[in-house]
Formats: C-alpha cells, structure tokens, sequence
C-alpha cells in the first residue's frame, strides 16, 4: 500500500476486521473483508451492512448573516436543484453542472435548519470546495469538515440495528435528516445510502468514528461492508457512480437524472435556470438529448463491463452507445449493466447487442432499478 | 505425475503427454468469487503465454494464459453451470483444461510448488 494513501478514521478497524486494502480516490479503503463481496452484497440486501465512506467530502455552509434563504439562492447558481424549497431536517440529491451542463459532480444537499450540509464525492471535493468557495463566500463559509467521519448503514435491518443505539431514528423518513446523540457522541443522521436499501448516513467526529462503528458492528445484523460489494449494490439500485457513469460530459437529462431538477428551476418555474449550462439543460428537458443512460441485461453469465461498445446488430454497423458499468449482480445472480445509448434504442425492451472479447452478445434494454428500493417513504 | 507452477499464477498437472491446468488458490483468493468461466474457442494451437480462456468474479474479468505450447484437449465441463468450483477448488474439481505438451522442454523454466511459494510470499 502506498503510503501516499490517506487514511479514513476507520483505517485500523478495516485491518482489524481483515479487510484487503485498495487505493480508491486517494484513499487505502477496504475492498472486502474476508466473506468477500458476494457475502457482504446478500448479507446487505438481507439484513445491515456498516460502509465507511469518510472519504466522501462533508462541506459546511453557514450563512454569513443567518439567512438560510440567501443560502439557498446562491446554491441555486451552481446547482439545478430547488434548494429554497427544501425544508430543515430534510435532504436532495443534486449535482454541480458546468458552462456545457455537464456533471462536474454528484452530491447531496442537507438542510441542517440553520446551515446547509453538503456530501460530495471523494475524488472531485477539492475542486467542489474551491468551486463553491468561489462561488458562494459572499452569503456563506465554506467549510471542509475534516474532523468527521461518515458511516453509511444500509439495509432491511438498518433501523433495527441504529434504534437499539439511538431510539428516535425509527421515525424518520426516506432523505429526513437529524442531529443527535450516538454513544456520547454529536451526530449527524440521513435515512437514505446508496444501496437502494433503507438505511442511514452517519456523520460522527473523527475521533468517535472507530469507537461508534465497533458499537454498530457489535449489533447482530451488522457486518462490515467493502467497495466491491457498494459498487454491485448501488449498480443493482440503478444509481450512478460518479467517473464511470456520470462525468463533465454527460449532462442531467442524458443521464436521466432529471428527476432531481425540480419544477421551481425547470422553464416556466418560479426560479428557471440561473445554473451554469441551464440554456442547454433545460431545452434537452424540453426535446429530449440523443443519448441516454439506461439499464442492460446480457444473456448468459458474462459480465458486460465498463467500456464495452454496443451496437444494433449482430454485425457491422457503428456503434450505437457504451457500457459505463457492469458487474455481476449477486441479488440477481445475473450479469447487470448500464450505459448510454441513442435514444432510438433507449426503450425498455429493445434487444441490442454488447462486444464482449471480440463477440457480439445480445443485451435487452432495462427498466432500472434491477432490484426493487427499500426506502423507506 | 507432477506439479508445475507459472509466475501468472495457473498450476499445471501433468500426467503423460497431457496437462491438467487451473490457477492457484492463492489466484483464486485474489479474483474472490467467480461467476463466469469461458474457454476462448479460437484458443487450440497454443503458444505459451497466449489468452486460453477467461474467468469473472463479481469485481473483474481475468485472462488464464497457456502455460505452455500446446492444443487444448477439452475444457472442464463442470464449470459451465458451475464456475463457482474455481473459487471452492481451484486446484483440484475447479481445473480448467487439459491440454497437450507439444514443447515439453519449457516444463523446466516453470516453477514446483516450493519455489512458487516463495513468490507469493
């Protein structure tokens, strides 16, 4: 291991639990521990797997004149997201956009009432921070939360397993947020994860991190959960990984993420555009764009993975799309993917095909996601 | 009867003129649970190194190459239903090939088992 790397918090407790160790986004994360990644995705699904995933950016907007409002208005500069409508102790999905609406990032908005919390991804938070920096230091701080720690707790046990340790998150609802007291500790709570199972993120102090996880894994349901088994997870949820299937030139409505642009930022809303590449932006929501993302299910066994081409016919003709992830779906017990692809293949349905070591197999178009949510609504 | 072993991580067991081959344990470790296995049906008149078939575990696809030259003979008919007999024995019911020696003198630059264990540490 590098010893470039940074280290969460969690670091020594991945060794403990024998987790094998990979670099990740300048990170040494634990790949698996020792059922391995099969293991670790069915135990998730069925019962409550603990992910660290401090290495996410967790960023702290307060407001320079206690205006929440303020706030909110000049996220709305570099996000499409309606973030005056969000009310306190609730949370969004959004993502930063650039000049060409493309996805600079993927992130998550948390009204915390009296200050905005924002969770962004690991590999892109120093460019987040300096982007938002710029772009909001005359109505809020920018601040990098470096002294916490983010636990992700996911699946059908989830609550079972947290309540034991803080009664009051059984009421609360899919993306509510809330502040509280776990094991002595301040924390931060949000129902919602990346696995397509009910579940919570955790945001705790870096210094009770080790000591909260060792709480939550001396719960029944709970076993410690690498990036192997996030990555098949979240791809069965149907929901992007930042790099591979979002990036700089995959815009909201092609990666069929607009859903997440609310009606308040939409043309005719009360607060249309003002983010950067809305022009663009907003008229795919209107006509559409020529690429989409969507679902693919191959025949047979073999993973299709991320790059693999995909074309109309079994031979010749020019490629109609990319695979930006695939894996073998442990839930399914099938190979799972998604992709872009011209939107005159983007039915469910359509049968096209994926090259795959110099063949070409067929794919079928896919409702997404593969495996039915557990949120919690 | 007798053990061979390659830096790429595949045994070889040969019996006579034909080889048995699959990759090591600790190969296997490292790929975690596979799910696909797959000769390469153009691979038949081998040269050593050359892509012989592929094997998926969840994470990632992985190239098994010819540990020698040789023509494969046939492939593990148990692991088409059941690839899963790579990652629970990987050197014994979990054998991928059998294939012939066509250059039997390149046995000596591979590997026995103490000298392969050396290298994995």
């Amino acid at each position: 291991m590098s010893e470039t790397l940074r280290h969460t918090p969690l670091f020594s407790l991945h060794e403990n639990y024998g987790a094998k160790m990979v670099p990740f986004a300048g990170y040494a994360m634990p790949l698996q521990y020792a059922d391995g990644i099969m293991a670790e995705h069915q135990h998730t699904r069925a019962h409550a797997g603990l992910f660290d995933v401090s290495h996410m950016g967790q960023v702290a907007l307060h407001p320079i004149d206690g205006d929440m409002d303020r706030v909110a208005l000049a996220l709305e500069r570099v996000v499409p997201v309606d973030v005056l409508g969000l009310k306190p102790g609730r949370q969004r999905y959004g993502f930063l956009t650039n000049d060409a609406g493309g996805i600079l990032d993927d992130l998550m908005i948390v009204n915390m009432e009296t200050w905005f919390l924002v969770v962004v991804n690991a590999a892109c938070k120093a460019r987040d921070i300096a982007l938002m920096q710029r772009a909001l230091s005359s109505e809020c701080t920018v601040q990098p939360l470096e002294d916490r720690a983010l636990l992700a707790l996911q699946g059908p046990q989830a609550v079972t397993a947290l309540e034991r340790l803080m009664p009051d998150v059984v009421s609360m609802k899919f993306m509510d947020a809330k502040t509280g007291q776990l094991d002595g500790a301040e924390v931060i709570v949000t129902r919602s994860g990346y696995t397509g199972e009910d579940g919570f993120e955790i945001s705790v102090p870096a210094t009770a991190a080790e000591r909260i996880a060792e709480a939550l894994l001396a719960q029944a349901e709970v076993k410690p959960i690498g990036l192997g088994a996030r990555d098949s997870l979240r791809l069965e949820a149907g929901l992007c990984l930042y790099g591979s299937d979002l990036d700089e030139t995959t815009t909201p409505v092609e990666g069929a993420l607009e859903w997440a642009i609310q009606k308040a930022r939409r043309s005719g809303g009360a607060r249309a555009g003002g983010f950067p590449g809305a022009d663009l932006v907003l008229a795919q929501l209107e006509h559409g764009a020529s690429r989409r993302r969507v679902g693919l299910l191959a025949e047979g066994r073999a993973p299709v993975r991320h790059g693999a081409a995909l074309f109309a016919d079994s031979e010749g003709g020019a490629s109609i799309g990319v695979v930006t992830s695939g894996a073998f779906g442990p839930t399914l017990q099938a190979p799972v993917a998604m992709g872009y692809v011209e939107t005159g293949y983007m039915l469910a349905g359509t049968k096209i095909f994926a090259e795959l070591r110099g063949r070409r197999i067929p794919v079928t178009v896919a409702a997404m996601p593969f495996v039915p949510p557990g949120f919690k609504r | 009867m007798t053990l061979y072993f390659t830096k790429e991580h595949e045994w070889l067991r040969v019996e006579g003129d034909v080889a048995v081959v699959g990759i090591t344990k600790h190969a296997a470790g490292e790929l975690g649970e596979i799910v696909f296995f797959e000769l390469n049906v153009s691979a038949n008149d081998l040269q050593q190194g050359d892509s012989v078939a592929v094997v998926e575990s969840v994470k990632a696809a992985s190239d098994v190459y010819a540990p020698v030259d040789g023509v494969i003979l046939e492939g593990n008919p148990d692991l088409a239903g059941n690839p899963e007999l790579i990652s629970n024995d990987p050197e014994g019911n979990g054998w991928m090939l059998k294939m012939t020696l066509t250059n039997k003198a390149q046995l000596a630059d591979l590997m026995d088992a103490d000298a392969y264990a050396a290298l994995i540490g």
